[in-house]
């Protein structure tokens, strides 16, 4: 039962090797299979070769390709990427590595492009939550997660290690050479260690123009891309164990990075000398047990960031801040189940957050939350249900300001129905809400401690469609409407050249409607030619009910689509197989969206899409690959002024034994 | 099959990315058209303030949150009646990058118009009868700008830097002439200095500080004309902002406070004797001079109300008296006033409102009863406004 539903979950799986995917399931039925069975909202999911076969070099590019999301791009080897599920914001999403959530306390926001792709074995996104009940109280209360999963060793019949070595260069001066090597120390205990390096100058061409009424230039500027420069380094650890019915796993991770900060492209502005310097550390682990119908899981975690940014520019503000973070968290998860169709679990949480900035006036908050969930799950025949409720209880110390205690329950309830087989209708409502971060409540001359929580609410209907026709042909389809209610929004808005930098303001309201749309197809064609597609659409009606007094209907934002929410976007991916070659294509488009919900001319953004191509071989441990990206080279900014690469390529050498 | 063709194609329009036009202005109709004309043949005599003959209409620059490079000029024609919104790009077409990022000063000298542009660190100099473009001088970080005969004065934050632990810049204002837009000479005044005013042969630099929070200036620089440097520092009050000459050789200094203890308030100085004469206890964001009076408007956080107290009054400059507590009188609600003109012949008051900076902000015309006459959508942060007309002869 596990196993089928598994498998159907995970298509690229049946591009791996017949050896690995077994493995993969085997130990994904071992670990995971208990739950996955009541698996309600399905995720979005991209696994191993398909991963692979994609041009992206970050977590943040490889989001792009799933429904419902848009991806808020700075550009370049090091701009920041920040992910926005369903126009519900970033802050609402929960990013998890290896189970266990990152953390920013500061701004909440977290940087995708940090997250390199070299081992990372599955990306999933799931909008409200993922419908396993062993999971921790951070799990249940994001509105949507996307779980990053880190490769998990496994080891060919007879061998108790594996080394891999890989390099990958290309446009913006990238060198970015990794190593991984994976060990078996016996049969409960793994080993992985992985680490990576990538220097980039992060210069490129970009160009601006524009046209007068009959079509010739107004005028045209081609620049390079300057102060984009990048230096990174990754480290990581992991032990992987098993017990009697259970399992654990521990691991430390290190990223430091060195980069210039481009900024904005404005008149007489070509260049700018923001630099930022980055290290973050952390140190999780997780531990799952059964006896018998209990499960228990633990999971602990230890962050520490540091974040120095520097300003040096003099014609402006001379910054030059460090900032500080510690993050403490530990979860207990406890999962019963009554009967073969009812389980009920109950979970704790608790996370400790400090911020250090040597800022003036600065407060030095601390801010300790405790988090728990009651959960419960139903089957019964075809039809799946799940409901939950989340207490969340925060209080914030600092020293000027006396304790802010927040303390909220958010329910949840999820349907699912299955009147034949090919077919599953779901159903989800979900209440969550984010906390104001440190930044927007206590930064210096920026913050507002009157800042109310953010709530979200989401109300989703979908069906998924899959089928098998003989050996050859399978197909997924999948479609979802929904409806989100965002209130208290807090919006902000950058300020000054400086990424990281905003101004907060608690206005808005924001009423999404939306559809998401995916198909997914494999066809073995021939003797050895396999072809899979896959699509994605997305349509939101995403509009600002902020200021009822600004209702001008050609100008007003009443109603007017929210900042850089396209109505239309969507993604196509083709995948071609034929013994050792690969050819994957991928497009991306987004539609025309504006940067204001003022939805006037001077606020519209045209369309941009892009076409990648790339290209792949391999022979036993050894594997080629070229990608070129932006094939047709257009010039686009995903945020205003912030210019995106044109035609650029990469190659890529893996070796392995 | 035809329609879904037609369909398809349609659609691929839609779908497809353009190339952006330049933005042709926006003409509204908010008003009949007036002219305006001083039809009295003598100027009273020696008065500091301008003086006009006739009154053609005003150009206001929107200032566009910082990074965003929406800089724009939008223009008032009272003798049509009609609000031009973005003229710049229809006027300079092939300038890349258009206008450039947050407009901070608005002037017109000798048939010109000169905005500064604080971050595209430049002066746009263009002629103030078309805007079209006859030059730049790039200055770091500028912020306001004066003239005097062949000169214009420029103040910048982006002075000399002393490399230390502080990291101390000082600011200078800069001297440009206006037949070669050359910056000639520079002067060393204050930590970044703000708002300067032209008096009896010297400058007035009202230094801000504001980059040192803690630690803000709190005087005035005096800058002798003739050698341009600085003869000495007139004590006032923490971050100053705004400094302005009245038609009695009083100079109206607005300091910010220190957002703490200090309080917002507004100073008087003599020019004769260079020190503090007066005070008036309102918070003033910005104010205009026309004659006598003295229109103004703060924006002060209340942690009260947790929003904004915003006042506006009038203020007497020869008895030094708040005569009017709010020249608004019809009820109209201002979310974000940033910017404050008013009209030399008719009295007019216009008050813009820059709302939360990122949406389009509106200017709001009053009549000088305070009923609003008009109001009409402006760029993003409408903030500075500058008359063009026919001036006086004295």
């Amino acid at each position: 039962m596990a196993f089928t539903v598994i498998c159907a979950g995970s298509l690229a799986a049946t591009a791996q090797t017949v050896v690995d995917s077994t493995a993969i399931k085997l130990d994904d039925v071992v670990v995971w299979g208990s739950t996955n069975r009541k698996e309600i909202v399905p995720a979005q999911r991209l696994i191993g070769a398909e991963l692979e076969a994609l041009s992206s070099s970050s977590v943040g590019d490889a989001i792009r390709y799933f429904s419902g999301v848009q991806l808020k791009d700075y550009g370049g080897v090091g701009g920041l990427k920040t992910v926005d599920v369903r126009s519900m914001g970033t802050n609402h999403m929960g990013v998890f590595y290896d189970g266990i959530q990152l953390g920013n306390a500061q701004n909440g926001q977290v940087d995708l492009s940090k997250f390199s792709l070299d081992n990372v074995e599955s990306i999933s996104l799931y909008n409200g939550q993922k419908s396993d009940i062993l999971q921790s109280a951070k799990d249940y209360a994001a509105a949507g997660v996307i779980y990053i999963r880190t490769r998990r060793p496994q080891f060919a019949e007879g061998k108790n290690y594996n080394v891999r070595a890989s390099l990958k260069a290309g446009s913006f001066g990238v060198i970015n050479p990794s190593f991984l090597w994976e060990q078996k120390w016996s049969a409960r205990l793994n080993s992985s260690f992985n680490t990576e390096y990538l220097t980039a100058t992060g210069k490129y061409k970009f160009r601006y123009r524009r046209v007068l009424s009959d079509g010739s230039t107004a005028w045209d500027t081609t620049a390079i891309r300057q102060n984009g420069d990048m230096e990174a380094f990754r480290l990581e650890g992991g032990l992987f164990g098993r017990l009697n019915d259970g399992v654990w796993n521990a691991k430390v991770y290190y990223y430091t990075s060195n980069k210039g900060i481009p900024g904005a492209i404005v008149n007489n502005v070509w260049k700018t000398s923001q630099r930022q310097w980055d290290h973050n550390f952390f140190a999780q682990g997780q531990m799952k047990k059964s006896w018998g119908r209990y499960e228990l899981m633990l999971n602990g975690k230890f962050a520490w960031d540091y974040l120095h940014y520097l300003s040096p520019d003099t014609t402006s503000l001379y910054i030059n801040n460090v900032f500080r973070q510690t993050e403490a968290y530990i979860s207990v998860a406890n999962h019963y189940s009554l009967c073969d169709q009812w389980d009920v679990a109950v979970t704790a949480d608790y996370q400790f957050n400090a911020l250090n900035a040597d800022l003036a006036n600065f407060v030095y908050p601390k801010r300790h939350t405790f988090l728990w969930a009651a959960a419960s799950t139903f089957e019964w025949g075809r039809f799946k249900a799940m409901g939950n409720v989340i207490g969340t209880h925060a209080f914030d110390v600092t020293d000027v300001h006396r304790a802010q205690c927040v303390g909220k329950l958010t329910p949840a309830l999820f349907l699912s129905f299955q009147p034949v087989s090919a077919i599953t209708l779901r159903a989800y409502y979900k209440q969550s809400f984010r906390q104001p971060t440190f930044n927007d409540l206590y930064y210096t001359d920026i913050g507002n401690i009157s800042l109310e929580p953010e709530f979200a609410t989401q109300y989703n209907v979908g069906a998924t469609c899959q089928k098998r026709f003989g050996q050859s042909w399978h197909f997924e389809g999948k479609v979802d409407a929904y409806f989100n209610k965002v209130d208290n929004k807090i919006v902000a808005i950058p300020k000054g050249s400086g990424q990281y930098r905003w101004m907060m303001m608690n206005i808005g309201k924001v009423k999404i409607l939306g559809v998401d749309v995916s198909a997914q197809t494999e066809w073995n064609l021939l003797k050895d030619w396999t072809l899979n597609l896959t699509l994605n659409y997305t349509y939101q009606r995403a509009r600002d009910y902020t200021d009822p007094t600004d209702n001008d209907p050609a100008s007003g934002t009443w109603g007017g689509q929210i900042a850089y929410i396209p109505w239309h976007s969507g993604s196509v991916v083709g995948n071609l197989r034929y013994k050792r070659w690969m050819l994957n294509y991928s497009f991306i488009y987004v539609g025309e969206r504006y940067h204001n919900s003022a939805n006037i001319r001077q606020n519209h953004e045209e369309p941009w899409y892009t076409h990648d191509v790339k290209v792949g071989w391999n022979i036993h441990s050894l594997s080629l690959s070229l990608e070129i990206n932006n094939l047709l080279n257009q010039q686009y900014d995903v945020v205003l002024n912030y210019p995106m690469p044109g035609r650029n390529w990469k190659c890529i050498v893996k070796y392995g034994f | 099959m035809h329609s879904k063709i037609r369909f398809l194609i349609l659609l691929l329009c839609v779908a497809c990315r353009h190339d952006t036009e330049v933005f042709l202005p926006e003409v509204e109709k908010v008003a009949e058209g007036e002219v305006l004309v001083d039809s009295a043949s003598q100027a009273a005599s020696n008065t500091f303030l301008p003086v006009y003959e006739r009154v053609e209409g005003f150009y206001l620059l929107n200032e566009g949150n910082m990074g965003s490079n929406k800089s724009t000029l939008d223009y008032y024609d009272f003798s049509a009646g009609q609000y031009i919104r973005n003229i710049y790009g229809n006027a300079n077409p092939h300038v890349p990058k258009e206008l450039g990022d947050v407009g901070n000063d608005l002037a017109i000298y000798g048939g010109r118009l000169y905005a500064v542009i604080n971050c595209s660190n430049k002066i746009e100099v263009m002629n103030s009868q078309t805007a079209e473009r006859i030059g730049q001088v790039d200055i770091p970080n500028c912020r306001y700008i004066r003239f005097s005969g062949r000169y214009a004065y420029v103040t910048s934050y982006a002075g000399p830097v002393v490399i230390s632990d502080e990291y101390k810049q000082r600011g200078y204002v800069a001297r440009i002439d206006t037949a070669t837009l050359q910056v000639v000479d520079t002067c060393v005044v204050g930590f970044q200095p703000d708002g300067l005013e032209i008096a009896d042969g010297k400058i007035y630099v009202a230094n801000s500080g504001g980059y040192r929070v803690n630690n803000y200036e709190h005087t005035l620089s005096v800058v002798d004309l003739q050698s341009f440097r600085e003869l000495r520092r007139i004590p006032v009050s923490p971050n100053l902002h705004h400094v302005r000459l009245d038609n009695h050789g009083q100079l109206w200094v607005s300091s910010r406070g220190d957002y703490f203890a200090v309080p917002a308030k507004l100073y008087c100085v003599a020019v004769s004797t260079e020190e503090v004469t007066d005070s008036v206890d309102v918070a003033v964001s910005d104010f205009w001079l026309d004659g006598d009076s003295l229109y103004f408007y703060g924006t002060a956080w209340s942690y009260v109300s947790m929003d904004d107290e915003i006042t506006y009054g009038i203020i007497d400059v020869k008895t030094h008296q708040i005569v009017s507590r709010g020249f608004i009188t019809d009820g109209t609600v201002i979310k974000k006033p940033y910017g404050i003109a008013v009209n030399p012949l008719t009295k007019d008051i216009y008050l813009t409102d820059a709302k939360n900076y990122v949406n389009p902000g509106t200017l709001y015309c009053f009549d000088p009863a305070g009923k609003k006459k008009w109001s009409v959508r402006t760029g993003d942060i409408p903030a500075h406004i500058a008359f063009r007309g026919i001036p006086k002869k004295q």
